[in-house]
């Protein structure tokens, strides 16, 4: 059993060292003046000159900018539909097409990106195509459809995440709230949104990393000029190494590692409350 | 696909054409073949990688476990592209590991790990190791302490009782890990594309050349088909697996 235990462990810290080396060093090697980014240039670093010239690069801060703003779109349209998928796949009993259903959102979780991007931009060719011919329509790929696609993968996650909330959530208290008099749409709103909302904000936010995040359906659907954030990344570092890149990530690492542990803390202490207010209630 | 299928006869030969041309062209069927030998390779190396510290996880008390389950989702928050982007300046000639090694003179020479099969491999498992050990993770900590511990009693060794016990019981979370990797990794694209060789392509980056560059939109077309062709049997499996999961949380 000690063996056993010992070797599981080891693994473990291996695994830690092989997740976090990666990160740290790009965000050690961010401080570095040279240019060669992993060539240590002992006489003149640390630096912050990379972070001065990520603030001074238009390009990535223009993508920066788009990448927020399909990023959160994404996030609020995914939210609405991946709800209401939830929704309808955990409460409206085994009706006809639920198999169907439940495959059509949560195939997206392991489709590879290539084949989603791919039918997505088809799907806009032949919607362009076809609203031309109907209506003389004329549209151009961008934003708009960077964030049709986006929203269409990111679903799939809001789906998983709220459906799994509601399977461990009391029926009753719906019930209770009908047999009260309330409206369903007032049960829904005052009773079942503010249950799920951990499950509607955790959505939220994975869908929004994963839009701000994604270049594979980006490439296949974004338009000229609309560049994302890791458009730009990728492009540049298809040729090798750049300092900028690193600065940037750095910044992006010490964004997530605060969120992360702002969450951590914030859930600690709403489960402390909880505690607390049920023994006040057992003790009363 | 409409606009291409007004034109009728000619356009359905064309359309088996390019089938006909994925299964005689040397090119893709190599695509094909080593497409598939990395994912499946991938997925063992992360399934050695992380069982034992799903198992680890599972075992270490309530307290450390969130911490632990926190850092295993961390990296997983921040951007994917970026990760993959950290194991150039590892890897490359004058990268990390070979100023390391040299300084301490393990080798004299650096090694050549930028653009080959094994900067791939690492990709790979470094950015899908958290698929792997989240649905492990929630599998082996389910497991009831009490089969073991009966186990001992009756004179099991502790490799005969994780071989009988764990390990079978551990099954779905097995399988559910693996597709996660295996079938993202068939069809990855930004890896390959940045740590992988040149003179070897893999299927995703097949199809977005011929896609992007050839332009031959049909070809592209046929490549995708025949990739989801590949791949619906573990989606389905996938998808089993994750409707039991719900329905078991749902009791």
């Amino acid at each position: 059993m000690k063996t056993e235990g010992l070797f599981s462990k080891t693994m473990l810290g291996l695994g830690f060292v092989f997740l976090y080396v990666p990160i740290l060093s790009m965000v050690f090697f961010s401080f570095n003046n040279s240019r060669l980014v992993t060539v240590w240039d002992a006489a003149n670093s640390p630096t912050l000159k990379w972070y001065g010239k990520l603030f001074g690069d238009g390009a990535i801060l223009s993508a920066a900018w788009l990448s927020i703003q399909v990023a959160a779109m994404t996030a609020t349209g995914a939210v609405v539909l991946g709800t209401l998928a939830g929704l309808v796949l955990s409460r409206f009993g085994p009706f006809k097409g639920r198999a169907l259903l439940q495959g059509l959102t949560t195939a997206p979780l392991v489709m590879p990106e290539v084949i989603t991007g791919l039918s997505m931009l088809l799907l806009f060719v032949s919607a362009e195509q076809l609203l031309q011919y109907l209506f003389g329509w004329q549209f151009n790929r961008g934003v708009a459809t960077i964030t049709i696609a986006h929203i269409t993968f990111t679903m799939a996650y809001v789906t998983v995440v709220v459906q799994s909330r509601l399977a461990s959530f009391d029926d009753s208290l719906e019930e209770a709230a009908l047999d009260l008099g309330a409206r369903p749409a007032k049960v829904f709103f005052r009773i079942t949104v503010p249950l799920i909302l951990p499950a509607i904000l955790s959505g939220w936010l994975l869908a929004f990393t994963l839009s701000w995040d994604d270049l594979v359906v980006t490439q296949f659907v974004s338009g000229p000029g609309s560049n994302t954030l890791p458009m730009v990344i990728f492009s540049r570092v298809r040729l090798g190494v750049s300092p900028v890149v690193n600065a940037l990530a750095t910044i992006m690492v010490l964004i997530v590692a605060f969120g992360v542990v702002l969450s951590a803390f914030l859930m600690r202490r709403q489960e402390q409350r909880r505690k607390r207010e049920e023994q006040m209630a057992a003790a009363g | 696909m409409f606009q291409w299928l007004d034109e009728g006869a000619l356009q359905i030969k064309l359309l088996i054409g390019s089938y006909v041309y994925l299964f005689n062209e040397p090119l893709y069927v190599s695509a094909w073949i080593y497409s598939v030998k990395v994912a499946f390779f991938s997925t063992l190396f992360c399934l050695a990688l992380g069982y034992p510290m799903s198992y680890a996880i599972a075992r270490a008390p309530p307290t450390q476990r969130n911490i632990f389950l926190m850092l295993i989702i961390l990296p997983f928050w921040t951007s994917f592209l970026l990760r993959v982007y950290a194991w150039i300046g590892l890897l490359k000639t004058d990268g990390v590991i070979n100023n390391v090694l040299q300084f301490f003179g393990v080798i004299d020479e650096p090694l050549a790990m930028m653009n080959t099969s094994f900067a791939v491999y690492i990709g790979i498992v470094y950015s899908y190791l958290p698929f792997m050990i989240l649905p492990l993770y929630s599998n082996l900590e389910k497991h009831d302490n009490t089969l073991l511990e009966a186990a001992n009693d009756l004179g099991a060794g502790p490799v005969k009782s994780f071989l009988r016990i764990t390990l079978p019981l551990s099954t779905p979370g097995i399988v559910a890990g693996s597709l996660l990797v295996f079938i993202p990794a068939v069809g990855e694209y930004v890896i390959p594309s940045l740590l992988g060789r040149t003179d070897q392509l893999m299927v995703a980056k097949l199809l977005s050349d011929e896609f992007f560059l050839n332009r031959d939109w049909p070809k592209a077309s046929a490549v995708a088909i025949a990739m989801l062709l590949l791949l619906v049997v573990p989606i389905m499996l996938f998808q089993h697996f994750q409707n039991k999961e719900l329905q078991a949380n749902k009791k």
